[in-house]
């Protein structure tokens, strides 16, 4: 008879159990009813730092009140939110009932691995909440294998941030093309030694979103139709060195190269940069006083014009999902129904939340808190987007990371040609790897 | 009436109707009982293994938080799961540790990044330990506080520290930088640069560790036998000559003890580095090591059988590192 060894034994029973178990944690949860009573049930909702979850926050007590039901937050930031999915969803948990997530960077990941549940049914049952009200583009942002698993709360697009009082002081324009607005930032520098012509985002991953607009104002793209990494071509390369460029050149501070929008919008909101094109929903955090320094004096306008024309993205940035493996989809669902509604989308619009409801977009009501020139921004904005700021791909972001490795070259006043031909095998390799 | 017989089961309500009250006068523990009862057979059984039934509640929480996790670890390390553990995933054979050992892109930077790292700290947190411990060697006035005021870099959390240290060696709106600007001193990049930025993170991790080291030293020189010193004193040794050849000789298994503990931390630091430089060791992955490289295989790209294969071989380095200091600890001593 062979004997195993006690090791090969205990590791054998190990993992076995630990397969068993999760075998057992990771089954799916019962389905959710449409119209089920939820009264007394609690709803733990997992939401990212935004000014939406700020927002819903105050609403919730009416959602309460209404259905019996409590719900229960979780606040993150959006690395540590991520971090969680990642270990709690990935060990399929129930305590986590709906999701607020990325479809941008994590829908296909999380739709393909099973942790989304099919609320296809569930959408397209009531009318009068109504999915055919969703915008087309952020809508099919979360469906996965024509199956809806997410709906979208938040959309966005990028917008030119700038100071009206500078620009003045310089008798500038508005800049209409990219062009302008280098030559816009390295005036209102001169000028003013303190202050940074543009201030944009710097770190790897994180400038990638922001990028994409000039990217595709240059007539680049992440990928080609074929599938394979247009990041090489001329046009990228040119994006890539102007993106680099606009913030090294036009500024007297040291760059620091860990740069996402709180830090670059910290810049700006002390009153030390002219321009910063970045996400048009986090605009509150221009305007708002007790944030921004220069809140009187922020202006609004189009993404400029490059060679290819004026091309930022139009996406669905945050959406809600329910977790497969909660036992409690049915106060998920519901709870979702309600934060997606007209009412309260209206209600978020008018406190400066865009959401992605075509009727509220064409709601005057919901637009009163916007500033006028911000609104005709959006507009503008909307008609020239793209539907998409990063590689739609399942691992965004490790896709981001290589893409991202050009922009901090350039900022850095590296050899760009030589960052990109890099980037450029190492995403043409990632792509043939990142199969469904 | 109280029964001669000792221990809880010697009681009428607790020997149970199967057995009979022991008598007045009884000296045997066992009398009067049936020896074959549930109970007897039991406490034979746990008397017999008691070390076991002692060590147990231990043993099961070390294979529950260690053993499992560390053999589950190796196991995904010969496989190629990624994405999500609950997707199918199979065994890849040393796939994994072939893909980790021949990138020089992320990998191999790392190794290195980690042993400079932890040279360059533990280095100068001995020097400064041993400084600091010799200063409060001997007693002298206010010495509670200034001991209590050496300490407290190391209550404090490290990720507060390393957000600390984030803004005061930010490189425009610093104090470290308005601080030089006062003697001259253009400002610094520090962190912002990706040639001085682990060298930076270096230095933070020296201030917060330095008084642990310390600790441990001052520990080892207080329990000093007094005689050697004296004698060399007597033989006429300077200070220097008593440090070097009667303290540190003395000190040795004190300042080895330091060294491993001090050391394995310093390899495995995450926490100030995370916070001050993000995912990936910054843009550049210029504070990149295992550990960090690691987490972001695992949250960051889901190449669970790439990070786990990665731990492993880091696992296996610190493995490595403690059996070399042991090592020179035992050929010493012999």
């Amino acid at each position: 008879m062979k004997h195993t060894s006690p090791v090969v034994r205990f590791l054998a029973v190990a993992t076995t159990t630990a397969l068993a178990l999760g075998m057992v944690a990771c089954s799916s949860g019962p389905a959710a009813e449409d119209d089920g009573d939820i009264k007394d049930t609690t709803i733990r909702v997992t939401l990212a730092n935004h000014v939406w979850t700020e927002t819903i926050k105050d609403l919730i007590p009416e959602f309460e009140e209404e259905t019996g039901a409590k719900v229960e937050i979780t606040q993150l930031a959006e690395d540590q939110l991520s971090d969680q999915y990642n270990v709690k969803l990935n060990a399929g948990t129930d305590e986590i009932d709906v999701l607020m997530y990325r479809p941008l960077q994590e829908n296909k990941l999380f739709a393909s691995n099973g942790y989304l549940a099919d609320l296809t049914d569930l959408v397209e049952k009531d009318k009068d909440w109504g999915w055919s009200d969703f915008q087309e583009g952020p809508a099919s942002l979360t469906s996965w294998d024509d199956k809806v698993v997410g709906v979208p709360i938040i959309t966005e697009r990028t917008v030119l941030y700038y100071r009206k009082d500078l620009l003045e002081a310089a008798g500038l324009e508005v800049p209409a093309t990219l062009d302008d607005l280098e030559a816009a930032a390295a005036a209102i520098h001169e000028a003013n030694p303190d202050v940074a012509g543009y201030i944009g985002r710097t770190a790897k991953s994180a400038a990638v979103t922001q990028f994409s607009a000039f990217l595709f104002s240059y007539g680049g793209a992440w990928i080609n139709d074929d599938g394979t990494s247009a990041i090489g071509s001329d046009e990228a390369r040119a994006a890539y060195k102007f993106y680099g460029d606009l913030i090294r050149d036009h500024t007297s501070a040291t760059i620091n190269p860990e740069m996402s929008w709180p830090e670059a919008f910290a810049v700006f909101q002390q009153g030390n940069a002219a321009f910063i094109a970045d996400a048009d929903s986090l605009y509150k955090n221009m305007t708002d006083p007790s944030q921004s320094t220069v809140s009187e004096n922020v202006g609004f306008a189009p993404f400029p014009e490059g060679p290819a024309g004026s091309k930022p993205y139009n996406v669905a940035a945050w959406a809600l999902a329910v977790n497969e493996t909660t036992a409690n989809k049915t106060g998920a669902w519901q709870f979702i129904k309600w934060a997606t509604s007209k009412e309260t989308t209206l209600k978020m619009a008018q406190l400066g939340v865009s959401g992605a409801r075509t009727s509220v977009w064409d709601d005057p009501e919901a637009k009163s808190d916007y500033p006028e020139e911000l609104l005709e921004a959006i507009k503008i904005n909307g008609e020239n987007g793209v539907g998409q700021d990063r590689p739609l791909v399942i691992q965004v972001a490790k896709a981001r990371e290589i893409v991202g490795g050009p922009i901090v070259e350039s900022i850095a006043g590296g050899d760009v040609d030589a960052a990109v031909d890099t980037a450029d095998s190492a995403f043409a390799e990632f792509l043939t790897q990142d199969e469904e | 009436m109280r029964s001669n017989a000792s221990g809880p089961a010697a009681g009428p309500a607790s020997a149970g109707p199967a057995a009979p009250s022991p008598g007045r006068g009884t000296t045997s523990f066992h009398q009067g009982r049936d020896p074959n009862s549930r109970r007897e057979r039991f406490s034979r059984w746990a008397n017999k293994n008691r070390k076991w039934l002692l060590a147990g509640p231990s043993v099961i929480f070390v294979i529950a938080l260690l053993v499992i996790p560390l053999a589950w670890t190796v196991f995904l390390s010969f496989t190629d799961a990624k994405r999500s553990i609950r997707r199918p995933f199979g065994f890849n054979g040393v796939e994994n540790y072939t893909t980790a050992l021949t990138d020089t892109a992320r990998f191999w930077p790392s190794v290195g990044r980690t042993f400079a790292f932890t040279a360059g700290a533990l280095t100068f947190e001995l020097i400064l330990g041993m400084v600091v411990a010799l200063l409060l060697w001997k007693p002298f006035r206010g010495q509670g506080v200034v001991r209590t005021i050496v300490l407290l870099p190391l209550v404090a959390t490290p990720v507060a520290v390393g957000m600390m240290w984030r803004l005061l060696f930010e490189p425009n709106i610093g104090f470290i930088n308005e601080m030089l600007s006062w003697v001259g001193i253009p400002p610094q990049p520090w962190l912002a640069d990706p040639s001085t930025s682990l060298a930076t993170l270096t230095f933070v991790d020296i201030w917060q560790w330095t008084p642990m080291v310390a600790l441990i030293l001052l520990a080892g020189l207080t329990g000093l036998p007094e005689e050697p010193i004296e004698a060399a004193k007597v033989d006429g040794a300077d200070a220097w000559q008593r440090f070097w050849f009667v303290i540190v000789p003395l000190s040795r298994p004190v300042i080895i003890a330091a060294v491993l503990l001090r050391g394995i931390d310093a390899l495995k630091t995450f926490d100030i580095l995370y916070a001050t430089k993000g995912k990936g060791g910054g843009s550049f992955h210029d504070v990149e090591t295992l550990n960090v490289y690691a987490y972001g295989l695992s949250f960051d790209y889901n190449e669970y059988g790439l990070a786990s294969a990665v731990l492993v071989l880091f696992f296996l380095m610190i493995l490595l590192v403690i059996w070399v200091l042991q090592m020179q600890r035992k050929g010493k001593q012999s």
